[in-house]
């Protein structure tokens, strides 16, 4: 790892002018887990870390009749245990309680989780100089693909990490963001960015900009959601594909709907096609295979990740069926 | 020459014996290679070549070396030099922190001409590839041919024949402590290093000839627990050599430990194994006939397994040959080539029974000669149920029709693990009562330490709490490298007799202040005893007080006799499959072992379950991914090389067989991982009926064989 100075604002003023000034030469820490690792692989190379644990007020979580205000440095064993969000918004339980290690959610946060750069194995060798870091190749096409996207690829292939952004997008959170000149509020399905945007990063972040707060509305009567997440090691594993899905039921018909996947593209995967298969009709094993069906329609593979297809069709169809309680 | 008393005489041994050193190891407070800090320790790294194959232009270190905190730079490849594949060796810098060691090792400028390489082995296996070795004309060895018996009449006598593909892919090692020494000069010529070795003399004497220090005994190897080897940590290796010529260097003390980085890619990984095969059986199930071709690869080493495998054909014509390519070189992987074999014959078994139309368990028996297996086949059979099985692959009540589906399977196993001599051991009574047992060997984990305790007390009669066992340094007696899983067979003659040597003098010099021959004389229950006359006795202490000044002393070395050669095994495993998702879920294993006379069944059981651990690893996870793009492996770490966790551990039902007509002692390190991927992959097809064929069984292989079964109906 290389040397860097370490910053610990007292003040949010302070962090984002530390972070505007240095630009590209400054990195955020919160739980530190993904930016650890990419330093310690000199994936990034920082001069200075800006320490938000000393930001006051960044690790609240408030739960009221309005919904869920999160702040960015809650932990992901803080969001898994709370009781209100498991009861109200079991999707993004499920997903906080999905990641990595029980060590890794003690220390790892919720702006973390969905700020955290991919896993691609191209990207994350300090030997390889692909597309996301600059290059012109992206290896995963013709290389090693098999655990790489089949929605939304191209130029670049990676998959998105995250699993608490596909539940977040289930029940239509939208982030904060705080820069230098102003404070926006996004909707989290808009804050990733696909590969033919902006291929070196995966969200709207300018610099200087922290993202201060997640809000997730209260959900309507009779919502439910269900975050499903399929793993080769159990105890300790990326999505190979994953589902957020909600589902507002009126009458055991669907009034509303969101599915979201995790594990096949560059970003979490909102599925049109799967919702409009799904709104409006009583959630049957049949419905729920055909929305997993329409959800894959236009996948992609590469050479070694057919196997996502079939994968994620299921994995549609069982997270639907879940959260219907059929 | 007295033996190993019955299981029903034994006070100590036999009985399920807590490791001595476990409190330390779960603590903390054990000092493993990694955790030796001395004043004044530099930290060394090593630079590789980042390309599977280059020639080196140029090195220019003058940079490295004028950084602050960098102590010593030592190159040792040069310019023309042909790097063969990712992670070989150039050089290495020790600085006083590990960090300046990196950057240092980063500032070294090295001018590559990047070469054309091969690192899949279809690749490699093609007309006009890149030739790894200089001399060859093809990547492909010269065929390693076993033939007997007539094939043609033998598949013409089978009723049944079954022909299939089946491979495994390269696993490395990983030991949790990585590879690596710390080293500290004691003068010109005298050097102390920490290893993490499987083999302390084995590194003192490569250390010693390396760097050109007589006699061998100036280099002490110290070793008091290590965090596995698995094979691939005989030597003192690159980093051990580099790290002692770091310190000499730069005068001061240098602990070299690798990165994980580091270790998947260059001291070892288990060769690859992909075979064709035909096979064919006769009307009751007894193998006609076996033709078969199989190719792996060990990258710039060689490849090869022990085929056919277990199970005697008496018609047979098997082809094998090596794949080279520029991946670093295979090593000894615990059971070398043995679960590569037993994965290849069991699958052909297990479609040639399915093919037959007999259950796989009857063909086995049919097919195996072995006494010891039988029993373990049908107590096997008993422990998991097998009358449970679906009597079809994939149709069932176990199976049933949902989601989940459960299947049975079974494999074997067959390893020597009996003794050699050497072995020096020291037995010491002690005025006060207690003893020393001392020997140089490591622990390479079985538990060496424990049953060194626990032979001494056994054959002084007292608890082992009043026994300490000094292991694991060069300076004691000679103990012979852990590989073969000889260490046991070969050590615990050695205690046991130095122990017996020790007895002798001790009864010897009490026996006249008690007024007794010695020959009259028993230890037994903490005390010394006439036989004839139970009046006569003393503590066991108490005896010891009476010693003289030198207490009692017995020096031990092997014997034969006390060891023996040759062990069975059988498995059973229970899955469950998420046909909607292809993960296995391995429910349950039984594991039976024999292994001669059992010194301690807790640590031969954690043996076994160690092993049955490392096969699931094999049967579901494990896969060294090198990309052919970049000449590069893309997993070197362990979030995308997997072994298994918490999560993935079935229940066990391990069970040391005991062999009653057992007269030595046999190790057993090896033997219980060899047929727990082939059970778990037959199992699979018998919940499903997929017939997944090479392992790793990853979901999309699974997805895929299931696709491919509904396909066909």
């Amino acid at each position: 790892m290389k040397s860097f100075e370490f910053v610990n604002p007292a003040s949010l003023r302070s962090a984002i002018s530390t972070l505007a000034s240095a630009g590209e030469k400054a990195k955020l820490l919160a739980g530190g887990i993904d930016l650890l690792g990419e330093m310690k692989d000199y994936i990034q190379q920082p001069d200075i870390v800006v320490n938000l644990k000393t930001v006051p007020g960044l690790n609240r979580l408030t739960a009221d009749r309005r919904g869920l205000r999160i702040g960015p440095l809650v932990t992901l064993t803080e969001i898994a245990e709370h009781p209100v969000i498991r009861a109200n918004y079991t999707a993004l339980a499920e997903a906080a309680e999905s990641v990595g290690t029980p060590q890794i959610r003690n220390v790892g946060t919720i702006g973390g989780n969905l700020c955290q750069r991919p896993r691609c194995w191209y990207y994350r060798d300090e030997a390889v100089v692909c597309l996301k870091k600059g290059g012109s190749v992206c290896y995963a096409v013709e290389g090693e693909n098999q655990f790489n996207a089949v929605l939304g690829g191209g130029p670049s292939w990676i998959v998105h990490p995250s699993d608490c952004a596909p539940a977040l997008i289930a029940l239509n959170a939208s982030v904060e963001i705080t820069g230098p000149q102003r404070r926006r509020v996004v909707p989290l399905e808009k804050f990733f960015t696909l590969p033919t945007q902006n291929v070196l990063q995966e969200t709207i972040l300018e610099s200087g900009e922290i993202v201060t707060q997640i809000i997730v509305p209260a959900p309507a009567a009779g919502t439910r959601s269900h975050y499903m997440k399929v793993r080769h090691k159990e105890s300790f594993d990326w999505a190979l594909s994953g589902a957020a899905v909600m589902l507002q039921l009126r009458n055991r018909r669907v009034a509303a709907c969101r599915v979201v996947l995790s594990g096949v593209a560059p970003i979490p995967w909102r599925s049109p096609e799967a919702e409009a298969v799904l709104r409006g009709k009583a959630v049957t094993p049949q419905v729920a295979m055909q929305a997993g069906q329409a959800a894959m329609a236009k996948a992609r593979p590469l050479g070694k990740n057919a196997y996502k297809v079939p994968l994620t069709r299921n994995v549609v169809k069982l997270a639907v069926l879940k959260t219907a309680g059929v | 020459m007295p033996g190993w008393k019955k299981p029903s005489e034994n006070s100590v041994l036999g009985k399920p014996t807590p490791r001595l050193d476990g409190p330390d190891k779960a603590t903390g407070r054990a000092k493993y290679a990694y955790d030796i800090n001395l004043p004044g320790l530099l930290h060394g790294m090593i630079l590789r070549s980042p390309h599977a194959h280059a020639e080196i232009e140029s090195i220019d270190a003058s940079a490295a070396e004028k950084m602050p905190g960098v102590k010593a730079v030592i190159i040792t490849a040069k310019a023309g030099d042909r790097m063969r594949f990712q992670g070989q060796e150039i050089g290495a810098v020790a600085a006083e922190t590990i960090e300046r060691a990196e950057d240092a090792i980063r500032a070294i400028k090295v001018r590559y001409k990047v070469l054309p390489h091969v690192v899949h082995e279809s690749v490699a296996m093609k007309p006009g590839a890149p030739v790894v070795r200089n001399n060859d004309q093809t990547n492909l060895s010269e065929p390693n041919r076993t033939e007997r018996g007539n094939v043609t009449a033998g598949f013409a006598a089978a009723k049944t024949i079954s022909e299939g593909s089946y491979g495994c892919e390269v696993r490395t090692h990983l030991p949790l402590e990585t590879h690596g020494v710390t080293c500290r000069w004691d003068g010109p010529d005298k050097l102390t290093c920490w290893a993490s070795t499987q083999g302390v003399f084995s590194v003192r004497d490569e250390l010693a000839n390396a760097l050109g220090i007589q006699p061998a005994s100036n280099v002490t190897v110290i070793t008091e627990v290590m965090g596995g080897g698995f094979g691939s940590k005989f030597g003192a290796g690159y980093e051990g050599v580099i790290c002692a010529r770091l310190a000499k260097a730069a005068n001061a003390p240098v602990k070299l430990m690798l990165t994980r980085y580091e270790e998947q890619l260059a001291v070892g990984n288990e060769r690859s194994g992909h075979m064709k095969i035909r096979i064919g059986a006769d009307a009751e199930g007894k193998i006609t006939a076996m033709e078969a071709t199989i190719h792996g690869s060990g990258g710039i080493a060689g490849a090869g397994v022990p085929f056919p495998y277990i199970y005697p054909v008496e018609n047979v014509k098997v082809e094998q040959r090596s794949v080279y390519m520029h991946t670093g070189p295979s090593r000894a992987w615990r059971a070398p080539g043995h679960t590569v074999a037993s994965f290849l014959m069991e699958c052909a078994l297990e479609d040639l029974a399915i093919k037959a139309g007999i259950d796989p368990l009857e063909l086995r028996l049919k097919n195996d000669p072995t006494p010891m297996r039988q029993k373990q086949w049908r107590e096997g059979a008993r422990l998991i149920g097998w009358e449970r099985r679906n009597p079809r692959p994939g149709q069932g009540p176990l199976a049933g029709n949902g989601r989940y589906r459960r299947g049975l399977g079974c494999g074997a196993a067959i390893w020597g693990g009996g003794g050699g001599p050497g072995s020096q051991c020291r037995v010491t009574i002690n005025r006060d009562g207690t003893v020393l047992v001392e020997i140089g060997v490591q622990d390479i984990g079985t538990g060496t330490r424990t049953y060194c305790g626990m032979i001494a007390a056994e054959e002084l009669g007292i608890p082992l709490k009043s026994v300490r066992a000094s292991i694991g340094k060069t300076y004691l007696g000679y103990g012979v490298p852990s590989g073969g899983s000889v260490t046991t067979a070969s050590t615990a003659p050695a205690v046991k007799r130095a122990a017996e040597a020790a007895k002798k003098s001790l009864l010897e010099q009490v026996a006249p202040q008690m007024g007794v021959s010695p020959d009259d004389l028993e230890c037994a229950g903490g005390k010394v005893f006439s036989r004839t006359d139970p009046a006569k006795s003393v503590s066991f202490k108490e005896a010891c007080a009476r010693l003289g000044m030198e207490g009692a002393v017995g020096n031990g070395t092997w014997a034969r006799e006390l060891q023996q050669s040759g062990v069975a095994g059988a498995q059973f495993a229970e899955v469950s499959v998420d046909i909607e998702t292809g993960h296995v879920k391995v429910l349950k294993i039984v594991a039976l072992q024999d292994g001669g006379v059992i010194l301690n069944p807790l640590t031969f059981k954690s043996q076994i379950n160690g092993g049955v651990i490392m096969g699931i690893g094999m049967a579901l996870f494990e896969d060294r991914h090198m990309c052919q793009i970049t000449g590069r492996m893309v997993n070197p770490n362990m979030e995308f090389y997997q072994i298994p966790g918490t999560m993935e551990m079935p229940e066990f039902v391990s069970v040391p067989f005991e062999n009653p007509d057992a007269t030595g002692v046999t190790g057993i390190g090896e033997p219980p991982v060899i047929p727990t991927a082939a059970a778990i992959r037959n199992a699979v097809l018998n919940a499903t009926g997929a017939y997944v064929n090479t392992a790793p069984i990853t979901p999309a292989r699974v997805l895929q064989a299931l696709a491919d079964a509904r396909r066909r109906g």
